[in-house]
């Protein structure tokens, strides 16, 4: 148990640190005292085979098999004026199997999946054959969604999430690159990768803005597009890419020289891209990893919308995938306070459950107020979004409270569990790791 | 179809009630926060025009009139008074709570009397100012435990007990008090009573000096051997298990008004704040992370984040009591 562990922590911390931490670890006659010297030497080979930089996925050709006069939109939604809280039909319908899927499969399948850091391949087959990549396809180019899906995206997410975080940011992260030239894309970039998404092959893809940095601003980018000529020129690093060894198209925010931010579509067997293992205490399941861009050149036309790519375009997309995460924060949330209730309930201490003390039961009630009011406030975005209503400031509020209350919630679950809620056995510690992960997530998944 | 919005046909309303918390409370609103339990005669015409409002209106009124549960017709989503009475709340307590609470004809009372009144009992008590008396120096928040007592005799209920924290009870017209029929019986045997102010059995003993909502008057009442005619009790005289529950139910239907109330100063202390933060320089951005604002702007975000939460769980609470759904935990 403490080899596997130990081990585990090694492989993790990048090959510089790793070189570093092994030469002590040789150097140290522990090892052959408790007899795990092979053991190590074993893992450690493993964990650099994982962990060295390494190409990007060899990826499929894509190629444009229709004409488009105009790039093909989705509707935006309409209102009936009236307030309400229930979902239509159809989003019901993707609700209802997501949260079948969520109670059936994800869930069961999270410990090994954040141990192994891998989400088994039927999981991610079938979260395609749920629709989840398709919903920002418009349905010229095969997609099911006449009217564009933001809330849909965002109940789905939530579904999946509590089932595990993790898991549902792996199963949806091809979803985000998607939606994102479902939304933004000019004809000839939807024609050419929007169909690869409604087969039964899609591939792993990626929306890149996030990079690694202390105070990180997704309008503030590092990776820079240099125009040269005709071309562009990236040049810069991504992080907490799900499956990043897998992607076979990102959709990547650089500083566009003339432009400002703006997003490049990018297939992975681009000249000068490669990725590198980037383990992190969240997430576990969705293998994240850097992207290296290290002056990756691309034609004119892999800048998204080409000649229409627009500052507000680009901001929207920030605050979209905000409204993401908060639906995924929002789920995970929920399967904390769903777990902690009864066990609140049966745990006994002092003769009675420990519900009955008040310190318990305010705790309790304070996840079921918070968790509420995140799902309130990622609703009103994404109906916002939809309808094509401003919703940068409800975004903002979202985030904000899915960030704070979400981290609040998952200490309190370990909390209220105690000694218990820190050891593997239950799952909430894993919740509070992937809820941390959720405040510092930019980009990634969109609705 | 989710959508968080205002109802647009309540957007009239909500604009109204705005108007009059911005022309008739505020200007007076710091005047009645001085002079406690001074009658705040600006608002008699205020509530004339009020209780015009609501008898033109199948949208409720601007304050807090009775919230009814209403069965909708079908299984489609409804805006109903409880949600439009929220509005009118928030929009008035961005004015002031105190006025709020001395509206004459919108107190709690009027609310009990409009949710559980039989059709003769709203004929009779209809157009009165009814207050709310509920809590006991011994029992506050487990109304259960009450000790007022009422006992039939002949055609009339003998009430006896203390009363406290009667909110406008000093200037209604109609106590409603909350007595037991049987103190062995518990909760079931709890019922309401309306006993008109004048009553002599009604003993006003002091109204308290308070840190807030001073414009309201808060009053505490001694019942001494108060007879009310047996056509008072509200609801059903039986004493079931059942009977308590309903009267609870008032309590899923107002919980969001008092929420409402708090949402209202809320945004009021917020719309202060920003514009404060404006004059001193402080940019708050919506799309920068808050950690990379300044430490004003960003304690603002949290705080706008705290206020939306609550105004959303609010709507939701009212949204639930007009369409049927059981409310009791979100209220």
């Amino acid at each position: 148990m403490t080899t596997t562990t130990e081990n585990k922590g090694m492989a993790e911390r990048g090959m510089g640190y790793g070189l570093r931490a092994l030469n002590r670890l040789a150097g140290s006659d522990l090892l052959d005292r408790i007899r795990i010297r092979k053991q190590v030497e074993k893992a450690l080979f493993q964990g650099t085979k994982n962990g060295f930089k390494g190409a990007t996925a060899a990826g499929r050709a894509f190629k444009a098999t229709q004409q488009l006069g105009k790039p093909a939109r989705q509707k935006k939604g309409k209102s009936s004026g009236l307030f309400d809280l229930s979902p239509d039909d159809e989003q019901q319908m993707f609700q209802e199997g997501g949260r079948s899927f969520a109670a059936d499969q994800i869930r069961k399948a999270a410990l090994e999946a954040d141990e192994k850091r891998e989400t088994p391949k039927e999981i991610l087959d079938q979260a395609n054959e749920l629709g989840v990549n398709m919903l920002g396809v418009p349905e010229e180019l095969g997609g099911v969604m006449t009217e564009q899906s933001a809330v849909t995206s965002v109940l789905i997410g939530e579904a999946l999430a509590h089932g595990d975080m993790g898991i549902a940011y792996a199963a949806l992260a091809p979803g985000a690159a998607a939606t994102a030239i479902g939304l933004w894309g000019s004809a000839e970039q939807e024609a050419t990768y929007l169909p690869a998404f409604t087969g039964e092959d899609i591939p792993a893809a990626a929306l890149a803005i996030l990079e690694p940095r202390p105070l990180f601003d997704p309008l503030q980018l590092e990776t820079k597009a240099k125009k040269k000529g005709d071309e562009w020129v990236l040049t810069g690093v991504k992080s907490l890419i799900a499956r990043a060894k897998e992607c076979e198209l990102f959709v990547i925010a650089a500083d566009a020289e003339g432009i400002g931010p703006a997003l490049f579509v990018v297939e992975s067997g681009a000249k000068g891209l490669s990725v590198e293992d980037e383990p992190a205490m969240g997430l576990r399941p969705a293998a994240t990893g850097r992207l290296l861009i290290d002056k990756v050149k691309l034609p004119a036309s892999a800048l998204l919308g080409e000649g229409e790519a627009k500052a507000k375009d680009y901001a929207a997309c920030v605050n979209r995938s905000r409204i993401a995460w908060c639906g995924l924060a929002t789920g995970t949330a929920q399967a904390v306070l769903d777990y902690v209730i009864p066990y609140v309930n049966d745990r006994q201490a002092f003769g009675e459950p420990i519900s009955n003390r008040q310190g318990v039961a305010f705790a309790v009630s304070d996840i079921g107020i918070e968790s509420n009011a995140m799902r309130l406030a990622t609703y009103r975005a994404a109906s916002r979004a939809d309808r094509g209503e401003s919703f940068a400031r409800e975004a903002a509020i979202a985030r904000k409270l899915c960030t704070q209350k979400g981290m609040q919630i998952g200490s309190d679950g370990v909390q209220l569990l105690g000694g218990h809620g820190f050891v593997k056995e239950h799952p909430v510690e894993r919740w509070y790791r992937d809820l941390r992960a959720a405040g510092v997530m930019e980009g990634a998944l969109l609705v | 179809m989710i959508n968080l919005e205002i109802p647009k046909k309540f957007k009239p309303l909500a604009s109204q009630a705005n108007q009059v918390a911005t022309e008739v409370f505020r200007p007076i609103s710091r005047k009645y926060d001085e002079a406690e339990h001074s009658y705040p005669k600006e608002l008699d015409m205020l509530a004339s025009l009020i209780d015009g409002m609501n008898e033109g209106s199948d949208i409720g009124g601007a304050g807090a009139a009775g919230v009814r549960r209403e069965k909708s017709d079908n299984g489609d989503n409804r805006n109903g008074s409880n949600l439009s009475t929220v509005l009118g709340i928030i929009e008035l307590c961005w004015g002031d709570v105190g006025l709020l609470l001395s509206m004459p004809r919108q107190g709690l009372g009027n609310s009990a009397i409009a949710s559980v009144a039989t059709e003769e009992q709203l004929k009779k008590y209809g157009g009165k100012w009814a207050a709310m008396a509920i809590t006991e120096p011994e029992a506050g928040s487990d109304s259960a435990s009450i000790r007022a007592t009422a006992e039939l005799d002949g055609d009339e209920y003998v009430l006896n007990g203390e009363k406290i924290f009667v909110t406008s009870g000093d200037r209604a017209d109609l106590i409603v008090v909350w007595a037991s029929l049987d103190r062995s019986k518990g909760r079931a045997a709890i019922k309401s009573f309306i006993v008109e102010r004048d009553n002599p059995g009604l003993k006003l003993d002091r109204l308290e000096h308070k840190l807030g909502i001073r414009a309201s008057d808060t009053a505490n009442f001694t019942l001494q051997n108060c007879r009310v005619p047996k056509e008072a009790l509200l609801g059903d005289p039986e004493v079931k298990e059942k009977g308590f529950a309903g009267v609870m139910e008032t309590f899923d239907n107002t919980r969001p008004l008092v929420a409402a109330m708090a949402v209202g100063v809320t945004r009021a202390a917020l719309e202060e704040t920003r514009q404060k933060l404006k004059e001193a320089g402080v940019k708050i951005d919506y799309d920068v992370p808050a950690n990379n604002q300044h430490a004003a702007a960003a304690r603002f975000l949290e705080m706008e984040a705290d206020y939306e939460a609550a105004w959303l769980l609010t709507l939701q609470a009212a949204w639930m009591a007009d369409n049927s759904k059981p409310n009791s935990l979100q209220a």
